[in-house]
């Protein structure tokens, strides 16, 4: 159960910008970001819309756009990955659920699709394969020719994921598979994401919806203006007092049925040189606003805080 | 439009001639220039609907057979052009798009830009010193060679004199076709389709031939179809230059005499071809694009 599948070492993800003409800006999205997902486990990361959750994900699969550079190492099954590593096992071992049926090519058959450019022998079986996992996830076999335009979103949904895990991969890479959905189809997918974790695959999921993390994750990593703050185990969201970092604890205090209880302050989109939590801190020393936080272990949770066993009042 | 031009077509045609005041004042009546304008409209769409298009001012055959004549030279000078423009345009374009920003996609690039913005009849004019008075590869001009019959003109005479004025006529159309291509491709290599087919583990040259190319074809279709009516305006000035006697030509020439019968019979007729064009354009778009099939079809 324990075996390490991959295992993120303080990757930070940036941007060559140009901005006002030929200046050359350098967008810090993702910074110092260390996690790992074990086989048979959920891990999801928990972030606002927009905080650019999905790069690790494109990361991972080598996918990044040319003006995105990775630093820092990914490694899966203790090997570190390489852009040529990446390429020869993305879509066979590591696979990725995309958001949305945008994601699919507008002018193809879904089952074509599905089995990408295989020809001869190696199609027959490839076809098989697609209709028998497109079965399992109750696709019937009309949907096999169908175009993604004529898909519902409960289908489109069915697709993606069937498709992304037609190799039988170890490692599935779980991109926002809920939003917009109805609450039926959330439940299938979260169904659908712990019978993964059943069959001993390891999954990381990125989301912001914290109702779906705290459903299905094994653990929980909590992403912040571009870093990871917290990383603990889920049930210990239940007990904002198991908690580590304030922000995690006012995120749960926020939640309406923990007395929906609201923390001011948005944020920061600059780089700033000391916490990334220090204006919104209430635990906050004068040592937090110069001096960055590293995410250091806690017992079996990982924290990036100076002051998280001190009290301060 | 030409009721207000200075030109006076029995002038014109009668300077020719030398023709006495009699003769001019007979060709007067002859060719009816003095009814009024409402009075001529009137008579010409009524013969229109009879499918009599009159007879051409300065050819003195009936106007029909004017444009069958020279419609079908310029119509295979166009075809074989839009051909070419087509196929070489939309290859350098997926070329180009799939390289984006390697020195290949900066020399199709540059090349497109340079078509793009110099007019086709300067290119005209530029292949013509190349390959007839430099070269001296292909005639000057003419569809016939000089000294023979038209209905002696063998079928190879011909084809040899299509092929500047073809070739000028493609090189104009291949820049924006080109440069289309590409930029669609560039878009879609920027889709979330394309970053889950990588993902998947598509090569790129995969992905571009499976997904880039069909959905690159349909807009790409459209344009071609769309460009007909530039065709026709590039066939014209061609024409003009390599002296092939096209529609192009035949509409200068009534232009400048005021052969109004054959000019509003063109003006028709290069109506109803870019009108065809468009239409060709819609029902193609059914057979490439699933989205544009009805229910019944499936």
């Amino acid at each position: 159960m324990s075996e390490e599948l991959l295992s993120v070492k303080n990757v930070s993800i940036s941007f060559t910008q140009y901005v006002q003409g030929l200046n050359q800006h350098e967008l810090k999205v993702i910074s110092d970001l260390s996690l790992d997902v074990k086989k048979g486990e959920v891990v999801a990361i928990l972030g606002s819309s927009g905080s650019g959750k999905s790069l690790l994900a494109h990361a991972i699969l080598g996918i990044l756009p040319e003006n995105g550079t990775c630093e820092g190492d990914i490694c899966y099954k203790n090997e570190v990955l390489t852009q040529q590593k990446k390429e020869a096992i993305r879509g066979k071992e590591i696979c990725l659920i995309p958001q949305s049926v945008n994601f699919l090519d507008p002018l193809m058959k879904v089952k074509e699709q599905a089995i990408g450019d295989v020809k001869g022998e190696e199609r027959e079986e490839a076809l098989r394969k697609q209709r028998e996992i497109f079965s399992k996830y109750g696709l019937a076999e009309e949907v096999d020719d169908l175009y993604p335009f004529e898909l519902s979103g409960g289908m489109a949904r069915k697709v993606l994921l069937s498709t992304a895990l037609l190799s039988n991969p170890e490692l599935v890479v779980a991109d926002e598979p809920t939003p917009g959905l109805d609450e039926k189809s959330v439940k299938e997918t979260i169904m659908d994401i712990k019978n993964l974790k059943e069959e001993g695959k390891g999954v990381l999921l990125i989301t912001h919806d914290i109702n779906v993390a705290l459903e299905i994750a094994d653990r929980i990593a909590i992403f912040y203006s571009g870093f990871v703050i917290e990383i603990n185990k889920t049930e210990n969201f239940a007990d904002t007092g198991k908690l580590l970092h304030p922000y995690t604890k006012s995120l749960i205090e926020a939640l309406p049925r923990n007395g929906f209880k609201l923390t001011e302050g948005v944020q920061p989109l600059e780089e700033v040189p000391g916490c990334v939590y220090y204006d919104n801190c209430p635990i906050k020393s004068d040592f937090c606003k110069e001096n960055r936080p590293n995410l250091i272990k806690c017992g079996d949770a990982m924290i990036r805080c100076h002051n998280y066993d001190k009290e301060v009042k | 439009m030409i009721e207000l031009s200075p030109i006076d077509p029995v002038k014109s045609y009668a300077a020719e001639m030398g023709a006495s005041v009699q003769q001019i004042a007979a060709l007067r009546s002859y060719w009816q220039v003095d009814v009024p304008t409402y009075q001529k409209l009137i008579d010409w769409l009524l013969d229109l609907l009879q499918l009599n298009l009159g007879v051409s001012l300065i050819y003195r055959i009936p106007v029909i057979k004017v444009i069958a004549d020279k419609f079908t030279a310029s119509a295979i000078l166009m075809l074989t052009s839009w051909i070419i423009s087509g196929v070489f345009g939309f290859s350098l374009g997926i070329i180009a798009g799939a390289k984006e920003g390697s020195w290949v996609d900066k020399i199709i690039k540059g090349y497109c830009y340079l078509l793009q913005s110099s007019p086709a009849f300067w290119i005209g004019l530029i292949i013509m010193m190349i390959f007839s008075v430099y070269l001296k590869w292909f005639p000057i001009g003419l569809a016939v060679p000089v000294g023979t019959l038209a209905s002696d003109v063998t079928f190879f005479d011909w084809l040899y004199r299509l092929i500047l004025p073809a070739f000028t006529l493609s090189i104009v159309g291949i820049a924006s076709i080109a440069l289309y291509t590409r930029d669609r491709l560039v878009n879609i290599l920027n889709s979330d389709y394309f970053l889950f087919a990588r993902a998947r583990g598509e090569s790129h040259w995969s992905i571009i031939k499976r997904h880039g190319i069909r959905n690159v074809l349909l807009p790409a279709i459209t344009l071609q179809f769309m460009s007909f009516s530039e065709l026709f305006g590039g066939a014209v000035l061609v024409e003009q230059i390599f002296s092939y006697p096209g529609i192009g030509q035949a509409t200068v020439a009534a232009g400048l005499r005021s052969d109004v019968p054959l000019l509003l019979a063109i003006v028709l007729i290069s109506t109803v071809f870019v009108f065809v064009g468009n239409t060709m354009a819609d029902v193609l778009y059914k057979y490439v694009d699933p989205r544009m099939r009805g229910e019944d079809d499936e």
